[in-house]
């Protein structure tokens, strides 16, 4: 699988994706700056990284979105390339319109970093095919802005389409409103696009994708996008 | 132009020159200073950038072993951690403005020790802080404890650094004075260590970052005087931080030093453009010429004055290769941050600022820093504490409960969960542990990082104190398998003129050298703050101290947390010290008797002892025992494990002394 890593100023788990991808596709991720125009040739994945982009300042992605690179992330979604955005990546892909809704501070209006146990909640998705019947997994948040809210109508659809790719939940799998860390809607954390081929999320999988660090439920989303490429 | 005022000795006061220093300046350029080079004299010569209470006794630490590269003196410590790699470390503090404004003053406390590590070529790794607030029951704390953990994470978490660990204590001490101690840690090649000493003449002097406005001007001689009832008039004093600025200065700093254009490099905090320009120059044996036309400024009409003392952060002065300012301009307009070429290194011994065509300082380069004041201010030995009288027996389980639901035991997760703690990816034992456990990028190497001092030790007995937050570093460090390699020392006391706090501070700073020569510990950098009084009322004596240790292979680590059914073994010898304990603290509000003595080779004995038990395999978890003794050790133990725990207890001493005494050099093991 070939992959790219954008890097926004301000982005700071660029590194942490980069390693996160290599590590899963054995080749190394490329890092495209904010500042061009195109994306390289022949990519499978483009992935939107955590971090700050332009300090969240106004909203957080707002000016990210508007990037020159994001015309060619645009274009290249368009085309049904797999695009995944965690955290600042989420909001950044929300701000330019390929994934519906809004991100919202925090309920606590209190920046949260822990661990969070979530529903895999569809497995029909490039992303989430290899958890099978693993449906709750364990994966670190860390943002201030990440409750997730959108229309009634949108929010439907999301449900209808089986759009809603994660949920917060306790250990027993229920979406309580304990184990939701920021107030999201529906204890969202993870939307697709119409396409199934655009994932968000506020969770970072990079984080667990190594058994040294303490769990490793993240790996197996990285792991799903090489069997999803292999067997297309 | 703005008319500068007359330079009279009630205006050398006002910057808070005694009139012996002010004579001293006179005296030494033969005539009376232009204001800017008042401002000038008065930023170098506070107590913040002159150290002149403290050197003198600052020179008797250990500063040297084999393992290290660089000690005080520079912006940061270096340390060789083995195969061409370095780690980079600092703390400092920032109380006065997070008194005043705690979220920035926290913030930029942060961004400050940040720059000091990566102004040395190291990309930090991890962040720290060691935070003393007054009473939880005082109206100010509530809002200073949200602010400060808010500004903390605020900046840290922006930047993209792991703020893994630290310690909050609450005690009335710090009612009028919170105290807030910034650690850094940063990763370097050891053979591509930068530093500030200048070198050649005809240099360009280069400033980068962000642009200059009117914050922070005379920031630094407010962090040197006490406090009254004011305080808040000083909030302009205090600077505003800019994570994000500071972010893209990281990246653009590492870039330009990897492109091999920076012969030196000082970044911009107390007394900004002053210091680090004068600092550079000093280091090297140069003069430095300014043209402060050339400054970016935020803010119209900023006068020389102004300029020198400014405080704005995200800001850092080089001296570059001149064939290579075109290449290095390239990197720091990809970043958007300002480049500015502000003047030249010469040959003379000179200070020369000019502005609007106009000669705004000459003064001697030398002689600022290497004539500052020092004094030899006088001290009293510190009476001994109250006799411990008789501790009443109360019911082990009750006791435990209640020391474990008092404000400085309960748990911290409402704080570090607003610290983002695992960014980076590399966080391998989380907030909450002995110490924090960060892998070395790429290796099976890690680094454990820990920050600790018992200010109620140090208030009793000041030099069984100052070994005591050694000697608790070191056992934090071991209790995870890590062998200490080095520490910072940030050294908070309240008026250094008061014979008795003089007296307190000597006696500290005696007792940690002592620990780090025996414990083979060096202090590699380091900060001191004094006059934290507010009306004429001092802190707790608080010399917190940030160690380091490495874990040659993640093999090594050991986990706090045993398995069920185990077996906990106590290291260590018990006598049931209750003297200044938590015990009598947290239930009986009583602070009586010796501080608990500190045997420096058993120390050593035993953290050596808990690193060969983990290499031999014969343990599984390991936890060292501070305040709060073997119940609380054996609490938080089981805690992490999320198990029970059954304790016995020792017929030879009373039940309070053998499950809540505080002797040192103790470890708990489990074995299975």
């Amino acid at each position: 699988m070939r992959s790219a890593v954008i890097v926004f100023p301000g982005s700071n788990c660029d590194r942490d994706m980069v390693v996160a991808l290599s590590r899963a596709t054995g080749r190394a991720a490329a890092m495209v700056w904010h500042k061009d125009a195109a994306l390289p040739a022949g990519l499978d994945l483009v992935a939107l990284p955590g971090g700050f982009s332009f300090g969240d300042y106004l909203r957080c992605g707002a000016i990210a979105a508007r990037s020159p690179i994001m015309r060619a992330v645009a274009d290249f979604a368009q085309r049904g390339g797999l695009v995944l955005g965690v955290c600042n990546g989420f909001q950044i892909l929300i701000e330019a319109g390929l994934l519906p809704g809004a991100l919202m501070r925090n309920q606590t209006l209190k920046f949260v970093c822990r661990d969070t146990t979530l529903a895999v909640e569809t497995t029909d998705s490039p992303f989430t095919r290899a958890y099978g019947n693993r449906r709750v997994i364990s994966v670190p948040v860390a943002h201030h802005e990440g409750a997730y809210i959108a229309d009634g109508a949108t929010l439907d659809r999301l449900r209808d389409e089986d759009r809603i790719a994660f949920r917060y939940v306790d250990a027993r799998g229920e979406p309580v409103a304990q184990a939701n860390p920021n107030g999201a809607v529906d204890n969202i954390a993870g939307i697709l696009g119409a396409n199934r081929r655009v994932l968000g999320m506020m969770p970072h999988p990079e984080r667990a994708a190594d058994p040294a660090l303490g769990g490793a439920d993240g790996a197996l989303l990285f792991e799903s996008l090489c069997a999803s490429l292999e067997t297309a | 132009m703005t008319i500068e005022p007359d330079v009279t000795q009630a205006l050398a006061a006002a910057h808070g020159l005694k009139p012996d220093e002010y004579q001293r300046i006179l005296e030494l350029i033969g005539r009376a200073p232009s204001f800017t080079e008042l401002g000038i004299f008065s930023a170098m010569w506070n107590e913040h950038c002159s150290y002149k209470s403290s050197k003198k006794w600052l020179r008797t630490l250990p500063t040297t072993g084999p393992q290290v590269i660089q000690g005080p003196g520079e912006n940061a410590g270096v340390v060789d951690i083995g195969d061409g790699q370095a780690v980079v470390f600092k703390m400092e503090s920032h109380n006065h403005p997070s008194y005043i404004e705690p979220y920035q003053g926290a913030a930029t406390g942060v961004g400050g020790i940040l720059r000091d590590v990566f102004t040395m070529g190291a990309r930090p790794i991890a962040a720290l802080n060691a935070l003393s607030f007054g009473d939880p029951a005082h109206p100010r704390t509530r809002a200073l404890v949200a602010g400060v953990v808010a500004g903390i994470g605020g900046y840290g978490n922006c930047f993209g650094v792991p703020t893994v660990g630290g310690e909050v204590r609450f005690h009335p001490a710090y009612n009028g004075n919170c105290l807030v101690n910034a650690f850094a840690a940063g990763l370097a090649d050891a053979d591509r260590i930068f530093y500030s000493a200048a070198s050649g003449v005809g240099m360009p002097v280069v400033y980068l970052g962000a642009k200059t406005g009117r914050d922070g001007v005379g920031g630094a001689t407010m962090a040197s005087a006490e406090f009254s009832d004011d305080a808040h008039e000083k909030r302009p004093t205090v600077q505003v931080g800019d994570p994000f600025t500071e972010k893209r200065l990281l990246e653009a700093c590492l870039e330009l030093m990897d492109s091999g254009a920076v012969i030196s490099i000082q970044d911009m905090g107390a007394a900004g453009l002053t210091c680090s320009a004068v600092e550079m120059g000093d280091k090297g044996g140069l003069g430095i010429e300014l043209d402060l036309d050339a400054v970016p400024c935020r803010e119209q009409a900023m006068t020389a004055y102004e300029m020198m003392l400014s405080e704005s952060q995200e800001r850092m002065l080089m001296v570059l290769r001149p064939e290579r300012e075109a290449a290095a301009r390239a990197i720091f307009d990809k970043w958007d941050l300002d480049f500015a070429v502000v003047g030249h290194t010469i040959a003379e011994d000179r200070f020369l600022v000019r502005h609007g065509g106009a000669v705004k300082a000459d003064l001697p380069l030398k002689a600022l820093s290497g004539t500052a004041p020092e004094y030899d201010r006088p001290w009293v030995e510190t009476p001994p504490p109250a006799p411990l009288g008789a501790v009443p027996e109360t019911d082990p389980a009750e006791a435990l409960l209640r020391l474990m639901g008092a404000p400085n035991f309960c748990s911290r997760a409402w704080v570090w969960e607003q610290y983002d703690h695992m960014v980076m990816a590399d966080t391998v034992v989380r907030p909450g542990a002995d110490a924090a456990v960060v892998r070395v990028h790429g290796t099976a190497k890690a680094l454990a990082f820990t920050a600790d001092v018992t200010p109620r030790y140090c208030k009793a007995n000041p030099y069984q104190g100052g070994r005591q937050a050694v000697a608790e570093a070191y056992r934090n460090l071991s209790a995870t398998g890590a062998k200490p390699l080095a520490c910072t020392d940030n050294l908070n006391f309240g008026n250094p003129e008061r014979p008795e706090i003089m007296g307190q501070f000597v006696r500290c700073v005696r007792g940690i050298g002592a620990a780090c020569a025996a414990l083979g510990m060096p202090v590699v950098s380091g900060n001191v703050s004094l006059y934290n009084e507010t009306s004429g009322e001092a802190i707790l004596p608080t010399p917190t101290i940030g160690a380091v240790g490495l874990l040659t292979s993640l093999d090594q680590l050991i986990p706090m947390a045993p398995g069920a059914g185990e077996t906990l073994v106590l290291l260590g010898e018990t006598h049931g010290h209750l003297g200044q304990s938590a015990l009598l603290w947290e239930l009986h509000a009583r602070a009586e008797g010796d501080a608990p003595p500190v045997d420096l080779a058993a120390e050593r004995r035993a953290g050596e002892l808990v690193r060969r038990l983990r290499a031999e395999d014969l343990i599984t978890a390991a936890h060292d025992l501070s305040d709060g003794g073997l119940a609380v050790a054996a609490a938080e133990m089981a805690l992490a494990a999320g198990t029970g725990v059954a304790l016995e207890a020792d017929p030879a001493l009373p039940a309070a002394a053998w499950f809540f005494g505080e002797d040192q050099g103790r470890y708990l093991v489990a074995c299975a």
